[in-house]
């Protein structure tokens, strides 16, 4: 489980989540954006292809990466939700607040 | 976590899943990722692997990050001498999930998750929301301490 950061080509941060985006491991995905915006980095793409679940202090998480993000003139984008994630986004209205794309290529794209 | 889960497995010998499955787990948030897993393999160890299996998974895992979770911060203010109890009862049709906590209880029905665009850069308050979408049943006791969780199995 954890948080791989990578960056393309095309200078963006990707950011995988392997297994489990929690309440046990937020911390660390925010300190890894963190330090990237302090790092200058401006673009970000968390990737959830490889995740299995995701509970309401990883969506919290994730408002929280995206308001830095912003505040830096930065943007961050998500996408490989699978359905079920991808309801929760639905269901909690953050589908309006977050840049989703299918599959990382295709966000790759729209940066 | 600074002690291993101490799990109460109950079985009878004429089926692969265990009957019940329960815990206490002291209320500590770097904790409930290792006790999720755990105890989500303990009670399903005899399912099969197949993609609806994995999706029953994965919702149980979540169901029991947000119970759990609301149970240390909200019940028991992350006091690490408070501990959460956790039942599972697996039957042949449904899961039941049961986490209690020794906090003073809470009215589910006063809790607003922040939906309006105004509120949606709240980082908290989604948790029940999420509870009511992934489970087919919710009920809680009187005092609101403990929460019952049914999934219909696949």
């Amino acid at each position: 489980m954890g948080f791989t950061a990578t960056k393309d080509k095309g200078g963006v941060m990707v950011i995988q989540v392997d297994g489990q985006l929690i309440v046990g491991n937020r911390q660390e995905l925010k300190q890894l954006v963190q330090e990237a915006v302090d790092h200058g980095e401006k673009k970000f793409l968390v990737d959830f292809a490889k995740a299995g679940y995701i509970d309401s202090s990883g969506l919290g998480a994730l408002v929280s990466i995206s308001k830095k993000v912003r505040e830096q003139g930065g943007e961050l984008r998500l996408a490989g939700l699978n359905e079920d994630l991808r309801s929760l986004f639905e269901l909690t209205k953050l589908d309006t607040l977050f840049a989703i794309s299918d599959s990382a290529e295709k966000a790759l794209i729209a940066f | 976590m600074t002690s291993p889960l101490r799990l109460v497995v109950r079985r009878t010998s004429d089926v692969d899943l265990p009957v019940e499955v329960s815990t206490r787990i002291p209320s500590v948030l770097d904790a409930v990722h290792e006790s999720v897993e755990v105890l989500a393999r303990h009670a399903f160890a005899g399912l099969p692997t197949s993609p609806e299996c994995e999706r029953l998974r994965n919702r149980l895992k979540t169901l029991l990050c947000e119970a759990l979770a609301n149970a240390i911060v909200y019940g028991h203010r992350e006091d690490p001498a408070k501990f959460v109890a956790v039942r599972i009862e697996v039957e042949t049709t449904l899961v039941r999930v049961h986490v209690t906590d020794e906090g003073p209880g809470f009215d589910p029905s006063a809790v607003r998750p922040p939906l309006d665009p105004a509120d949606l850069e709240q980082e908290t308050g989604r948790g029940l929301l999420m509870i009511q979408r992934l489970a087919d049943d919710v009920s809680f006791n009187p005092q609101g301490n403990s929460i019952c969780m049914t999934l219909r199995r696949p």
